[in-house]
């Protein structure tokens, strides 16, 4: 079989498998069993790693997209009673979304934002001010949430630009801090106790109520997976298309040589500025339908300590890898929820487990692969 | 403003930026040395006070009731704590990263923060709750006109200023910190010339550390309260006075950690926004600073090797 047609079928069983899996571990409830299917997942991780004759990225990219639509859609049909486990999956589209923002600043451009929860924060904001105060349409309301991030982003550009390495990640901490103390501080924003949210409604559907459609019924977070699958799929594509264009030839060229690329004519302000400001819109809308999602927004969700988690996100998947990224969200957000064990414990191994991925797997889970410039026929 | 009020922010500033700064000259040891930001100092900060007041529980447990005894017992062990959590610290965590990127390396310290951090929380009895920290020191003081000198505080700040001097001293005098200096500007030469490289970090780790132990023990003195979650803060605000001052720089730690005080102070009192914005304000000081400044206020002399 030629390499391009055994790739595809392989990606073909992976994918049912990886939707197997996820249904069996969304839905099982004994720890016992949970326990066995992380070690079952953590062997075939390690085994399809090991197979490099697979070649899995030699599958058309369209083909792997739509197959990993396809996964989550009939997962979500499964599961569609299931209100917990609809939430958790909402949330893992969600944060995806959110780290896809991330990845475009620190994985494309190399531009620190160790601040990734407070624009996500942003966005939640501007979506609650927005929906409570005015009568605006909810879609609009997530854009607004993702330029309001892109805005207030623009306050750091300057230090951001004029500065390097450790002192850059400082603004970006600074900024976290900053901004978590303001939400708390802040009376009309809620203080400490947080803003409560109205249903989101687009259109005809009102997102609070189940799902009915002829004999088909289900939990009404049916229709948030929906949207945020939806969101996923855009910004996925829109990220891929964007690596794969000159501005990501121009983001790495900026990432890799800062120097170099200026040589060459590059407006590595200009470049770098896109980067910044594109990865706060995407994180932003990520951070408003969030808040729509869980009806309800407090400056904990928004720390510096969760900016954390989503920068681990990104090296645990692979910096600058969409694949990579989701597969980590999916592990970070869905183990601690599930391994109830754990549940105390859980920063404590999460962040044991990042040091031990740090320490050997530098690269994380699924490395970013090389640029093929030359198209897929001139590989070896 | 009254002149006493004014007094009391006065030495409340000092004794903020004397922690700060003792922080701050950890950050700037460590970065001297290896060229990273040390991300878990904050939390061997906080490890260090817990350290401390474990061993009084202990001794008070055990029937000793001189405060001088308690006190010494509680700075010692707690830089003794601190001291082999930074060797650790540096062993199994940052030397093995040597030579990675930037990121991992800030990664990975501020994911061993955190074991530390939920370490304390988890482990220590009571830990997810704020403990009393015992007042060992004389409560008397001196009054002058309506103002109120105590002389708990004036210790601590002495103490602190001591410290400081001391680690000047050392890095400036001894064949030890000549060594710590030479691996700070050229590790190659340093290791041509006979020094032992993973020593001297290691020392120059423990070193650090054992001012964090101090500054921990200091906190925990003026508040009479210490929280697992403290270093977290601490160590940010020590690294935004490193940073400020510019990193590699002793002075500029002190500076920096001094400088971050009066900004706090000033969004305390002087502004007219309520008390609560002052920590948004310094932050936000700290950050028109970084984009006036891009390299601190003492900058580091960079020039590019392409």
């Amino acid at each position: 079989m030629k390499p391009a047609a055994l790739g595809a079928s392989a990606t073909v069983v992976l994918s049912l498998a990886v939707t197997a899996f996820a249904w069996f571990f969304l839905r099982v409830q004994s720890q016992g069993a949970i326990a066995l299917l992380i070690a079952l997942a953590v062997a075939a991780f390690v085994l399809v790693a090991r197979a490099k004759p697979l070649r899995l990225d030699a599958a058309p990219e369209r083909l792997t997209g739509g197959l990993a639509i396809a996964g989550v859609a009939t997962l979500a049909l499964l599961l569609r009673e299931d209100d917990f486990s609809l939430l958790l999956v909402a949330r893992v589209l969600i944060v995806i979304v959110a780290c896809l923002g991330l990845n475009v600043q620190f994985g494309y451009a190399g531009v620190v934002n160790f601040a990734g929860a407070s624009f996500f924060g942003i966005g939640g904001y501007t979506a609650a001010v927005l929906s409570r105060s005015t009568g605006m349409p909810h879609l609009l309301t997530l854009l607004c949430g993702g330029a309001a991030a892109a805005l207030s982003g623009t306050v750091l550009l300057l230090p951001v630009l004029r500065t390097r390495g450790h002192y850059a990640a400082l603004v970006t901490i600074a900024f976290a801090l900053l901004f978590r103390t303001f939400l708390e501080v802040n009376d009309t924003l809620g203080g400490p106790q947080g803003l409560k949210i109205p249903e989101l409604s687009i259109g005809p559907w009102h997102f609070n109520d189940p799902v009915a459609i002829g004999w088909f019924e289900g939990s009404f977070y049916l229709r948030y997976v929906l949207l945020a699958l939806l969101l996923a799929v855009l910004f996925f594509a829109l990220v891929q298309r964007l690596e794969r264009s000159f501005i990501g030839i121009a983001f790495d060229a900026v990432r890799l040589d800062e120097t170099a690329a200026r040589s060459f004519g590059l407006d590595v302000a200009r470049w770098k500025i896109a980067a910044f400001t594109l990865g706060n819109f995407i994180t932003g809308v990520a951070g408003a339908l969030s808040a729509f999602l869980i009806g309800f927004i407090a400056p904990n969700s928004y720390s510096f300590a969760e900016s954390l988690i989503l920068v681990s996100i990104l090296l645990l998947g692979g910096i600058g890898n969409p694949w990579g990224l989701s597969l980590a969200t999916a592990i970070v957000i869905l183990l601690p929820e599930k391994l109830q064990v754990i549940q105390e414990y859980r920063f404590l191994l999460f962040a044991a487990m990042v040091i031990v991925i740090l320490l050997f797997r530098p690269a994380g889970l699924i490395p970013r692969p090389l640029r093929r410039l030359a198209g897929s026929g001139a590989r070896p | 403003m009254s002149i006493s009020l004014l007094g009391q922010y006065v030495m409340n500033g000092a004794m903020l930026g004397m922690m700060y700064a003792l922080v701050a000259v950890g950050f700037t040891l460590f970065f001297g040395v290896l060229d990273v930001i040390q991300f878990s100092h904050g939390d061997v900060v906080a490890a260090g006070a817990f350290a401390g007041l474990s061993s009084w529980v202990a001794l008070t447990a055990a029937g000793v009731t001189s405060p001088a005894v308690l006190l010494l017992a509680l700075v010692l062990s707690a830089a003794l704590a601190t001291a082999l959590l930074g060797v650790l610290v540096a062993r199994f965590i940052v030397l093995p990263m040597k030579g990675a990127p930037q990121l991992n390396v800030l990664l990975v310290t501020l994911m061993g923060g955190t074991v530390l951090r939920e370490a304390i929380r988890l482990f220590y009895p009571g830990g997810s709750q704020p403990q009393r920290f015992p007042a060992l020191l004389p409560a008397s003081g001196w009054t002058f006109g309506a103002f109120h000198l105590r002389a708990d505080n004036v210790i601590l700040l002495v103490a602190g200023a001591l410290l400081i001097a001391g680690t000047h001293l050392l890095i400036t005098r001894t064949r030890l910190g000549l060594a710590i200096r030479a691996v700070a500007q050229d590790e190659e030469t340093a290791r041509t010339m006979g020094i032992d490289f993973r020593r001297v970090v290691l020392v120059t780790f423990a070193l650090g550390s054992v001012l964090a132990a101090f500054a921990g023990v200091m906190d925990g003195l003026y508040y009479n309260e210490v929280f697992f979650g403290m270093g977290l803060l601490l160590g940010v605000i020590g690294f935004a006075a490193a940073i400020l001052g510019g990193l590699g720089n002793l002075y500029g730690a002190i500076v920096g950690g001094f400088l971050f005080a009066a900004l706090q102070t000033i969004g305390a009192v002087a502004l007219p926004f309520a008390s609560a914005y002052k920590d948004v304000f310094a932050f936000g000081v700290v950050i028109l600073l970084m984009a006036l400044r891009p390299t601190g206020l003492i900058g580091e002399r960079t020039s590019e090797r392409v």
